[in-house]
C-alpha cells in the first residue's frame, strides 16, 4: 500500500466493492490489496477476554464456528442471511463492517455484540470500538487507501446471557434489508436485566445502536410488557425513513414494534437455558 | 503481470493473465471450459457458479487472483471418466435439465452440499437443498424436480414425479428426457455465446439513454479514430430496409431521427476486443432535442400527449378491440348481483438466464483465413465455409429473423441464413430482433465474424416485456349464480413500437369472460404507444393479465351470492357445446370440469383427515386455499395462416453390434429453450415408424436445412410441427411402401404400414428391408410436409377464432405471516387438460415452471419504469422466484384429445402460467379479508392493510399513481 501511496484500495472478499466497480458506483482503482488471503488472518481464535475474527474470515466460517454460536448468537444469525452460500463463502465480516453500511447484517449483528476493530497502518495497530469506524452511509473513518482493518472481537457472552438477530427483506425490488434487528441481554439470576445491548439499521446515516431503549430495559425485568416498551423506545428515539422501493416509513416501524420484543424474548430464552441453536441461518 | 497458478478440474495451469482477470474469464476465455455459463455478471442469479477448493463461488465476480494455488472445479470435471457422476444421472432421470443454461450451476452447487453432507455423514434434507441453492436460479423448472433429483443423488429413493398419462406401446405418452439433456448436463451443450470464430471481432450498441427525444446529430469520429474498432455503423449505413417488426414495421434497425424508449439503438460498433468496443461506443456523441416522456397507456391516450409515432393516424392509439356478444344490458338487466372492480398487473420480464447473443458470419468466410482450420465437411459452426451472410443466434423465429436481416441488407431472404443455437430461455422474450440484423451489417462490413452478447443490464434495458394492463371487470350474475354478461375494459402498455402488442392485447380481451359460458359480452381493449420499454410476447400472452381480473372478480362474485367459489365456477364452465366471447361453438377436447373436479378432491382431500376449511390458522400464520381456473389458445388463431413445415429422412446406420438399425432425423426451424420440444417431434417420427424414440434425432432452426417451422409461440409447436413431423413421416413411409411391395411381391395397394412393419396378407417386413431397397430402387427416402393447421377467423367475424384451447384450474394453498404480511405458496394443486400427453416429463417441466413463474407474477416481479426510465437496471432489482419459492406441485393431467392435434395433443407452453396469480390473491383474501386489487401483491401495504382492518388494496406501496378511474367502453 505503501507503494502505491493512496492509490491502492484494500479489498476484502469483494462481493460488494467490485460489483460497485463494475456497475461504474465505485471509481476504478489502480491497484486492490487483497486482504482475505492473508496467513493467520482468516482464522477465529480466542484472544484473552475475546474471541478475535481475522479479516480473511468468512461468513460462512462464522455460521459455522462454534464459539460464535455459542457466545455471539446474534452474530451468527445475522451472517447467516447475507446473500447466498456463494457469497458467503467469499464475503468477509471485515468488508461488511468497513463498508459501513446502515443495515450491513453483520455489521448490526457485531454492533450488538459491542463489536472492536484493529485498524493497521504502516505504523501502528489499535483497536477502536466499532461505532467509530460509522461516519455516513458508505463512510468510513477507516481510509481504505492507507490501512487494514485486520481483525475484528467481542467478549464472549457470560452464562445467563443471550443475543438474537431478525431481519425483514422486501421479497420485490432491491436485496437490501427493511430492517434488521440485533439485542444481546445479560442477565442476573432473578431475571432482571443487568445489561442490554439493541443495534437497527437502517435506522439514519449509520448502523443504530437504539441507547434509549437499553436504558429502558437495563435493570428492570425480562418480560414481554418491558420488551414492548422498548420498541416504543425505539420508535420515539429513531426518525425512520420511507426508500423508494425497499419499505415505506410505517412498514418499518411496524416492523420494529412486532419483531424487537420476539428478538429480545429469543435472547432472554437463550440467556435462561443457556441453549443457542441460531435460527433462520441461509433463509 | 503476475502468473496465475490453479489446479482446474485436477490439472495443473499456469497462466499468464492480467491480474483484473475474473474467474469466469479465466475458466471460459483462457481455458475454452464453456460449460460454466454467465448469466449477470453481477453475482445475482448464481449459475456461473464453480467450486474453489470445494466451496462453490460465483465465477462472474470472483477474481481470478484470489484462487491463486486453489483447486478449481467446473461442470467438465463431473464427467470426466466418461461416467456421470450421480448428481448428473439425476437431474436426467428427474427431468431437471430444461433450457440447459443453468444447469451447470446448479449442478456444481448440489454438488458441493453433497459432498459437504457426505463428509458430515448426514442426510440431505430439503431445507437444506433450499438453503444451499437459494441464490442459483432456474428459470424453467419451477425447482420440484431440482430438488427431487439433488435427493435422489444423496442416496434417497426418489421416484420420479410423473403424472399419469395415457401410453401407446410405441413413444407417445412415455416419459423421457429432451434429447439435448445428455449434453447440458455434461456441460458440453454451446450456446451461441460459446462459439469462438476465428478473426472474431466483439460489437456493442450505442442506445439512447432518454425515453423520448429528436436525434440532431450522431458524430462517430472520435469512436471511429479509435485504434482497434473496425466499423461504426449508424442508420446511414443501413443499405435496405431502416425498420423491423413481426407485425407492424415501426422499429428502425438504427434510430435516424428519433428514439422512443431508452434502449433504442442509435450507432453500433465492431471492436477486435469488447472492451475496446465498449470504449467506442461511449466516444460517439449524439445531440438530442428531448422530448416529453409518456409513461402509461391511458396518459398516452390523452389528446395533448406527446405523440410517438408522427406519422399514425390514431396517435398513440396502437389498436382498440372490441369484442361483443348478445346485448351488455339485458345481460346485466338480468343479473342480481354486479361487481365492478378495477385491476392493476405490473409490467415483467421474461428474465431468461442467458442473455440476448448474436454471431454474424460474412458470406465468403473461411477459417483458414483467419488463423482458424476449415473442415469441408462440416456443415455449420467455427470450423465451417459460410457462403452466406450467416446468423448464429438462438431465436424463437428463425425464418423471420433471416427476412428481417435481408431487408435490412437489402438483399433476398435466401442470401442470408439463421443458424439456431440452443436457447437459454425464451418465454417470448427471444421473438422480436434482437442483435441479429446489427451483427449482419457489421459482418458484411467488416468482412469477418462479429459477436454481440448484450450484457445483462443491456437485456433488460432492450428487450420487450409484459403489458402492464389496466382492467375494469363488471361481472353480472342471477342469485342461482348463473353469469349473466361481463363487461370489460382494458388499457394495455405497449411501450415504444409494436412488437406483438396487437396480438396479445387481442387475446387479453378475447379471454376477458374467462374460461366461461355468457350470454352478454361487451369488451373494449385499447393498447398504446408509451415512451416504456416495448412490450410483446411473453409466456400467457395477455391471458396471464385478464385472468387476475376475470378470477378475482369470480371470488368476490361468489362471496357476495353466498356461494362456494368451486361451485360458481362449476354453473357457468365453458364445456363441449357452449359457446365462448367470440361466437366459436366449442365442439370437442373441453377438459374443463374434469380440471375443476379434480383439484376441487384433491384440495377437500388435503386436511389430513380434518374437514375441509378454506382457511385457518397457526400462531402468527394464516392458511388458506385459493383457487383460479383459466383456459389459452392454441396456435395463433384469428385468421393467421398457421402451419409449420417439417421433413423426415431415413436411413440405415450400421450399428456397432453389426446390427443395422433404423435412423430418422426430423427437420425443422421451430425453436427450442428449454420446452421441450425436440423430445416432442422425435416421438411423434418414432411413433409413426413403430421405432425407439433414441433412433430420431431432430435439427432444428437451420434455415438452409429445416424448412419453416413458423414461429414458436402461441403454444403451438406440439400441434403445428408435431403434426409437420407426423405427416411427414408418413409421407416417407409411403413413399418408400413400393420397395416394401416389391419385396412383398405385393402390389402397393395391398400393402400396409403399421407399429414398424410393411404387411400385405399374412407376410410383413420391417423398415429396415424398405428401406434397403427404396435405395436400391433410387426412391428417395426423406420427404417434407407443410402442414396446415385448421383454419381460423379473425375477431368480429363470429366464426372458430381458434382451433384448439389448453384448459386448467389451481388451487393455492398460502401461508401468510401475520407478523410480516409474507405470502408464501406451499402448495398448488394443479391439473391442465392438454389433450395429450405426448411426453409427461417434459410436460411436467412446463407446468412446474409455468406455475413457478406465475407465482413470481403474483409475489416478487416487478420491472419497475420511472418516467420512463428503467429502475430495474440491474438483475438484482429484479426478485424472480428463487427455490426457496417453490412449493410442493401436485400436478394432474386432462386428456380431452382434439381430433386434428398430433394423437390429440393441444399445446401447454403458456397455460400452468396463467390463473396461479388469481388463485393466490384470492387465498390471500380468505386468509386476511383483504383483496389485492393490483399485482405483485406488497407485503408492507398489505400488512398495514391487515393491522387497519382495510378491505382491499388498490396498489402496491410506493405506486407513484393511483390506479386510474376506468371508464367502461373506454371514454376518457
Amino acid at each position: 500500500m505503501g507503494h502505491y501511496d493512496g492509490r491502492a484500495q484494500v479489498v476484502g472478499g469483494g462481493t460488494d466493492l467490485l460489483l460497485e466497480i463494475q456497475q461504474g458506483r465505485h471509481p476504478v482503482v489502480e491497484a486492490m490489496v487483497d486482504t482475505s488471503r492473508i496467513k493467520g488472518l482468516d482464522l477465529i481464535t480466542n484472544d484473552n477476554d475475546h474471541i478475535v475474527i481475522g479479516c480473511a474470515v468468512t461468513h460462512t466460517q462464522i455460521v459455522n464456528a462454534e464459539p460464535i454460536i455459542r457466545h455471539g448468537t446474534c452474530l451468527v444469525e445475522s451472517c447467516g442471511v447475507i446473500g447466498g452460500p456463494q457469497v458467503r463463502n467469499v464475503a468477509t465480516l471485515a468488508g461488511n463492517v468497513a463498508h459501513a453500511l446502515p443495515a450491513g447484517d453483520g455489521t448490526i449483528g457485531l454492533l450488538a455484540l459491542d463489536g472492536e476493530v484493529e485498524v493497521t497502518d504502516a505504523n501502528e495497530c489499535r483497536w477502536i470500538p466499532m461505532r467509530e469506524v460509522f461516519l455516513g452511509p458508505g463512510k468510513s473513518s477507516i481510509d481504505h487507501h492507507r490501512s487494514i482493518l485486520t481483525r475484528l472481537r467481542f467478549k464472549p457472552t457470560e452464562t445467563r446471557a443471550g443475543s438474537a438477530f431478525a431481519r425483514v427483506m422486501r421479497p420485490q425490488g432491491v436485496a437490501l434489508p427493511i430492517i434488521s434487528m440485533a439485542a444481546r441481554l445479560q442477565l442476573g439470576d432473578d431475571n432482571t436485566i443487568i445489561s442490554a445491548r439493541i443495534s437497527l439499521g437502517p435506522a439514519g446515516p449509520v448502523p443504530y445502536l437504539a441507547e434509549t431503549a437499553m436504558a429502558v430495559l437495563a435493570n428492570g425485568s425480562a418480560n414481554a410488557g418491558q420488551f414492548e416498551k422498548a420498541a416504543q423506545a425505539v420508535l420515539s428515539a429513531v426518525q425512520l425513513r420511507t426508500s423508494k422501493h425497499r419499505a415505506s416509513q410505517e412498514y418499518r416501524a411496524e416492523m420494529i414494534t412486532t419483531h424487537l420484543p420476539l428478538i429480545l424474548e429469543r435472547a432472554a430464552e437463550r440467556a435462561c437455558n443457556g441453549d443457542a441453536v441460531p435460527v433462520g441461518v441461509g433463509q | 503481470m503476475t502468473t496465475l497458478h490453479l489446479q482446474v478440474n485436477g490439472k495443473d495451469v499456469n497462466l499468464d493473465v492480467p491480474e483484473s482477470r475474473f474467474l469466469s474469464e479465466v475458466i471460459r476465455e483462457d481455458l475454452g471450459l464453456i460449460g460454466t455459463k454467465i448469466g449477470c455478471n453481477e453475482a445475482e442469479c448464481g449459475i456461473c457458479t464453480v467450486l474453489v477448493n470445494g466451496l462453490p463461488v460465483v465465477s462472474c465476480t470472483y477474481p481470478a487472483f484470489k484462487a491463486q494455488g486453489a483447486q478449481v472445479e467446473t461442470i467438465e470435471s463431473l464427467s470426466a471418466d466418461g461416467y456421470l457422476h450421480p448428481i448428473q444421472q439425476a437431474f436426467l432421470d428427474h427431468g431437471a435439465v430444461q433450457c440447459g443454461i443453468c444447469t451447470a450451476g446448479l449442478i456444481m452447487t448440489s454438488k458441493a452440499l453433497l459432498d459437504e453432507k457426505q463428509a458430515a455423514g448426514e442426510v440431505v434434507s430439503e431445507s437444506d437443498i433450499k438453503i444451499a441453492l437459494k441464490d442459483t436460479y432456474c428459470r424453467c423448472t419451477g425447482y420440484q424436480s431440482v430438488i427431487d433429483a439433488i435427493r435422489q443423488a444423496s442416496g434417497q429413493d426418489v421416484p420420479v414425479n410423473i403424472p399419469v398419462v395415457r401410453q401407446t406401446d410405441c413413444e407417445v405418452g412415455k416419459a423421457q428426457p429432451n434429447p439435448d439433456a445428455l449434453a447440458k448436463i455434461r456441460g458440453q451443450a454451446k450456446f451461441t455465446d460459446d462459439y469462438d470464430f476465428s478473426g472474431m471481432l466483439y460489437a456493442r450498441t450505442l442506445r439512447a439513454g432518454i425515453p423520448h427525444a429528436r436525434i440532431r446529430s450522431i458524430d462517430t469520429e472520435a469512436a471511429r479514430a479509435l485504434p482497434g474498432v473496425q466499423a461504426v455503423l449508424t442508420h446511414e449505413d443501413v443499405p435496405g430496409r431502416n425498420l423491423h417488426g413481426i407485425v407492424d414495421l415501426d422499429w428502425p434497425v438504427l434510430c435516424g431521427d428519433k428514439v422512443r424508449y431508452t434502449g433504442d439503438p442509435v450507432a453500433i460498433v465492431a471492436a477486435d476486443t469488447e472492451v475496446i468496443a465498449a470504449r467506442a461506443v461511449e466516444l460517439i456523441q449524439v445531440t438530442f432535442e428531448e422530448l416529453p416522456a409518456v409513461s402509461d397507456a391511458m396518459e398516452a391516450l390523452r389528446p395533448d400527449a406527446s405523440v410517438l409515432h408522427e406519422d399514425r393516424a390514431d396517435g398513440n392509439l396502437l389498436k382498440h378491440i372490441e369484442v361483443q356478444k348478445g346485448e351488455i344490458e339485458t345481460g346485466f338487466a338480468a343479473a342480481d348481483v354486479i361487481v365492478d372492480k378495477t385491476y392493476r398487473t405490473p409490467t415483467t420480464e421474461h428474465m431468461f438466464l442467458e442473455p440476448e447473443c448474436a454471431i454474424g458470419v460474412p458470406a465468403g468466410y473461411n477459417p483458414d483465413n483467419f488463423g482458424g482450420t476449415c473442415d469441408d465437411k462440416a456443415e455449420r459452426g467455427e470450423t465451417a465455409r459460410h457462403d452466406k451472410t450467416s446468423i448464429y443466434v438462438g431465436s424463437q423465429i428463425p425464418y423471420l429473423d433471416r427476412d428481417q436481416t435481408a431487408a435490412a441488407l437489402g438483399v433476398e431472404p435466401t442470401q442470408v441464413r439463421v443458424i439456431a443455437t440452443l436457447m437459454g430461455g425464451g418465454f417470448g422474450g427471444k421473438e422480436d430482433i434482437a442483435g441479429q440484423t446489427h451483427v449482419a451489417l457489421l459482418a458484411e462490413k467488416t468482412q469477418r465474424p462479429v459477436k454481440m452478447l448484450y450484457s445483462r443490464q443491456e437485456s433488460l434495458q432492450f428487450h420487450p416485456k409484459r403489458h402492464a394492463t389496466v382492467i375494469r371487470i363488471r361481472t353480472g350474475a342471477t342469485q342461482a349464480g348463473q353469469l349473466t354478461a361481463v363487461e370489460a375494459t382494458l388499457y394495455g402498455d405497449g411501450g415504444a413500437y409494436a412488437s406483438l402488442s396487437e396480438k396479445v392485447l387481442t387475446r387479453a380481451t378475447t379471454h376477458a369472460t374467462g374460461p366461461y359460458q355468457v350470454p352478454h359480452v361487451k369488451v373494449d381493449c385499447f393498447a398504446a404507444y408509451t415512451n416504456n420499454a416495448p412490450c410483446g410476447a411473453f409466456r400467457g400472452f395477455g391471458v396471464s393479465q385478464s385472468c387476475f381480473a376475470v378470477e378475482s372478480n369470480m371470488d368476490i362474485l361468489a362471496e357476495e351470492l353466498g356461494l362456494d367459489a368451486v361451485e360458481l365456477r362449476r354453473l357457468n364452465t365453458l364445456d363441449v357445446g357452449s359457446v365462448t366471447a367470440t361466437g366459436q361453438k366449442m365442439l370437442e377436447s373441453v377438459g374443463l370440469n374434469e380440471c375443476v373436479e379434480r383439484v376441487d378432491h384433491d384440495m377437500r382431500g388435503d386436511m389430513h383427515g380434518n374437514d375441509f376449511r378454506w382457511t385457518w390458522q397457526e400462531g402468527h400464520r394464516q392458511y388458506a386455499w385459493g383457487l383460479a381456473i383459466g383456459y389459452k389458445n392454441t396456435g395463433l388463431g384469428g385468421g393467421a395462416p398457421d402451419k409449420a413445415s417439417a421433413q423426415v429422412e431415413l436411413w440405415l446406420d450400421p450399428a456397432e453390434s453389426g446390427a443395422t438399425a433404423v435412423r430418422a432425423q426430423v427437420r425443422t426451424s421451430s425453436a427450442e429453450m428449454g420446452q421441450g420440444l425436440p423430445a416432442v417431434l422425435a416421438a411423434c417420427a418414432a411413433e409413426e415408424l413403430g421405432i425407439p424414440i433414441q433412433q430420431v434425432n431432430v435439427l432444428l432452426g437451420d434455415t438452409d436445412h429445416c424448412p419453416d417451422g413458423g414461429p414458436t409461440t402461441a403454444s403451438r409447436q406440439t400441434f403445428v410441427s408435431g403434426n409437420a413431423a407426423r405427416h411427414a413421416t408418413r409421407t416417407v413411409v409411403q413413399q418408400i411402401l413400393p420397395a416394401a411391395a416389391a419385396l412383398l411381391n405385393a402390389t402397393p395397394e395391398d400393402v400396409s404400414f403399421s407399429a414398424g412393419h410393411f404387411t400385405a396378407g399374412e407376410k410383413s417386413l420391417g423398415v429396415i428391408e424398405a428401406i434397403e431397397q427404396a435405395v436400391k430402387s433410387n426412391i428417395p427416402t426423406v420427404a417434407e410436409y407443410e402442414y396446415w393447421a385448421p383454419k381460423t377467423q379473425p375477431l368480429g367475424t363470429g366464426g372458430d377464432m381458434h382451433f384448439a384451447f389448453g384448459f386448467c384450474a389451481q388451487a393455492t394453498l398460502c401461508e401468510i405471516d401475520t407478523h410480516t404480511g409474507e405470502v408464501k405458496v406451499r402448495k398448488v394443486i394443479a391439473a391442465h387438460d392438454v389433450g395429450r400427453a405426448i411426453n409427461p416429463m417434459t410436460l411436467e417441466g412446463q407446468i412446474e415452471g409455468g406455475i413457478v413463474m406465475c407465482i413470481g407474477y403474483a409475489l416478487t416481479e416487478h420491472y419497475i419504469q420511472e418516467q420512463s426510465v428503467p429502475w430495474t437496471s440491474v438483475m438484482a432489482r429484479y426478485k424472480m422466484p428463487g427455490i426457496k419459492n417453490t412449493p410442493k406441485i401436485i400436478s394432474h393431467i386432462v386428456e380431452h384429445a382434439t381430433s386434428t392435434g398430433p394423437y390429440g395433443a393441444k399445446g401447454v407452453g403458456e397455460l400452468p402460467s396463467i390463473p396461479t396469480s388469481a388463485a393466490i390473491t384470492n387465498a390471500i383474501y380468505r386468509a386476511t379479508g383483504v383483496r389485492v386489487r393490483s399485482l405483485p401483491v406488497d407485503q408492507d401495504e398489505l400488512l398495514r392493510a391487515m393491522r387497519a382492518g382495510a378491505n382491499e388494496i388498490e396498489l402496491g406501496w410506493g405506486d407513484s399513481k393511483p390506479i386510474p378511474v376506468v371508464t367502461l367502453g373506454g371514454e376518457m
